[in-house]
């Protein structure tokens, strides 16, 4: 498969670092549109890893996932950055602390 | 790799109550734009009849009277159209008419009279349905999707108002982050198999299994990852923060709608990918498969959790929220149940009984309190249940069923719901945690009879405000509720048969 000699665990690896990068951003990022790009980058780690492990398997059902991951995705974009302007308006601010109306 | 199916071999006609709805809701939409801004009943009832032979297609495909398509098994293993899906379709599509019912005068109300609402509610039960039929991760995931983003806009349906807007905002983000989980687990289980359809991964599972292969590190973090996922969706204890901010901000007919229908959606795929897929991933040769001892604490977690903040809450949305949470932790019960060979069968019927139980109850309750909630949002709190048989003995009566429900007393659906996931955990030897369920019960007696309690023993101003589709939606949540609890052969009527088409 591929002229590349890159053996899939790296490419697993590099996936399991962005997941894991992804994944502390949601968790430490206070701006809206920063949390909203960490998912986006949980999300393709999970893509660059069912691409790999897609190669290693030489199975088309890797590459149809990662088609839908890459549509369904598009499609939480609109809403979500839509969310977000809306929230701007009101608020004037997309730091995620200011979220607070229910904290008792 | 793969070759372009006959489009005979799709089976499509199997799938025809989904299909049914999807084509609708799009033709809704399009039918919407001529319909005049000021008569939009219209919509409304187009909706409802929409439902409603959606309704009559599942119903008929449940009661065998007529058989779609030939076979269950559609689109080459992505879609399965047995008799859990049939039985999913019903639930959530009885869920969806009440939710209509109740949004209508709400909506009015509230000055947020869009047709937006009613279509975007569709798509949502066309997720669901789509999710109960899932034959394959990939579809898990895309219904998993058409369910939520919906629903996020439905949360924050009622912009600009604040609470809308963050609890819509909230629910955004933790359900991308939510997927995010998901699709990395699936992707993982996609490792290690090689396969994200539900027949192969069970052969393939096996062949890990049997062989003690190290792939099987892989697909324990995969497994573990859709669970986090998934339990995020179902707002399982430790992934329920989201739970009560959301319902508390969100407009109360979504919520109404929302809490059941994302727990249907959510409990249908637990128990599609654990049930059907994964079943027979067992460790040191042990029966029950290796996810059965995490969900089991999970659910103990969660009843715990949810019970016991419930009491402290003075909102009754939130106190809904947090009673959500407890109930999510019932049904984990008995999917921890799924785990166990001998029981599997007995555990999804236990859990589909009990979804439709929770329905009629769950929708039941925060139709009341739209019938007690003030137009700018207030008047949610446990003081508006205050005297309020005394105004209002018919609303006050039916709160007090739901509330009996809730909590689990015979002779209302929620205590069959219980019994068949409490004898369903017995029978798969999973007796602690039957017992935390029974030992949670009664905590939950204290916040849901507080609320009877404050109707009928208090006084107050017990103001509310019940127009004619609310009143039909709180009637037939009512009769519903207590017609399943006096007569329980119709729910497991309902649910004698159900299995799940792969695996075994």
């Amino acid at each position: 498969m591929g002229s590349s000699g890159v053996s899939i665990e790296l490419y697993v690896l590099l996936s399991a670092v962005l997941f894991i990068m992804g994944t502390i951003g949601v968790l430490l990022r206070r701006n809206a549109i920063l949390v909203f790009m960490s998912v986006e980058l949980m999300l393709n780690a999970a893509n660059l890893a069912l691409v790999a492990f897609a190669r290693q398997w030489a199975g088309g059902d890797g590459h149809l996932m990662v088609f839908f991951v890459m549509t369904v995705a598009a499609a939480e974009v609109a809403v979500g950055l839509a969310l977000i302007v809306a929230i701007f308006r009101t608020k004037k601010s997309i730091d995620i602390d200011n979220l607070h109306l229910f904290k008792e | 790799m793969f070759s372009v199916p006959d489009l005979s071999d799709l089976n499509a006609g199997a799938a025809l109550p989904a299909i049914f709805l999807g084509a609708y809701a799009c033709l809704l939409m399009i039918v919407d734009l001529f319909i005049p801004r000021t008569r939009k009943q219209i919509t409304v009832a187009l909706t409802l009849v929409g439902l409603g032979a959606a309704l009559a297609l599942s119903l008929l495909a449940l009661g065998d009277v007529v058989e779609f398509g030939d076979g269950a098994v559609a689109f080459g293993g992505m879609y399965v159209a047995d008799r859990f899906s049939d039985a999913v379709n019903v639930t959530v599509l009885i869920t969806a008419i009440l939710g209509v019912l109740v949004a209508y005068n709400y909506l009015e109300r509230i000055r947020r009279q869009r047709s937006e609402y009613y279509y975007l509610l569709l798509f949502t039960t066309l997720g669901v349905m789509v999710m109960g039929a899932a034959g394959d991760l990939v579809i898990v995931f895309v219904a998993l999707e058409l369910l939520s983003i919906p629903l996020y806009i439905l949360s924050g349906f009622r912009w600009p108002q604040e609470a809308s807007e963050e609890s819509a905002l909230k629910y955004f983000i933790l359900g991308a982050f939510s997927s995010g989980f998901l699709v990395y687990g699936i992707a993982l289980v996609y490792g290690a198999t090689g396969t994200t359809d539900f027949r192969a991964l069970w052969q393939s599972i096996g062949q890990i299994v049997a062989d003690d292969a190290s792939s099987k590190y892989l697909l324990l973090v995969g497994t573990g990852l859709v669970l986090v996922g998934l339990g995020f969706k179902v707002a399982a204890v430790p992934f329920h923060m989201w739970t009560p901010d959301v319902y508390q901000g969100a407009p109360t007919s979504v919520v109404a709608y929302m809490s059941v229908a994302a727990k249907i959606g959510g409990f249908a795929a637990l128990a599609r990918v654990l049930g059907a897929g994964m079943g027979n991933l067992t460790l040191g040769g042990e029966a029950a498969a290796a996810w059965q001892s995490t969900v089991w604490i999970i659910a103990a977690l969660t009843m715990i959790l949810g019970n016991v903040v419930a009491i402290v809450q003075s909102d009754l949305k939130r106190l809904l929220a947090y009673s959500s949470i407890a109930h999510a932790g019932y049904l984990l019960i008995g999917v921890a149940a799924v785990g166990t060979p001998a029981v599997t069968d007995e555990a999804v019927r236990a859990v589909v009984m009990y979804l439709v139980a929770y329905a009629f109850t769950n929708v039941g309750a925060f139709a009341v309190i739209i019938a007690v909630e003030k137009d700018d949002a207030s008047n949610t709190g446990l003081d508006s249940m205050r005297g309020l048989a005394a105004r209002q003995p018919l609303l006050a009566a039916s709160m007090a069923v739901f509330m009996l429900s809730l909590t689990g007393i015979p002779l209302t659906a929620g205590f069959v719901g219980k019994w068949f996931v409490f004898k369903s955990a017995v029978a798969a030897d999973l007796i602690p945690v039957a017992v935390i369920g029974v030992l949670t019960s009664l905590v939950s007696a204290y916040y849901y009879l507080r609320i009877v309690w404050y109707m009928y023993f208090e006084q107050g101003k017990g103001e509310a405000y019940v127009p004619a589709p609310l009143a039909w939606a709180i009637s037939i949540a009512t009769v519903g509720t207590l017609a399943l609890g006096i007569f329980p052969y119709l729910l497991s009527d309902l649910a004698n048969g159900i299995t799940l088409a792969f695996g075994r």
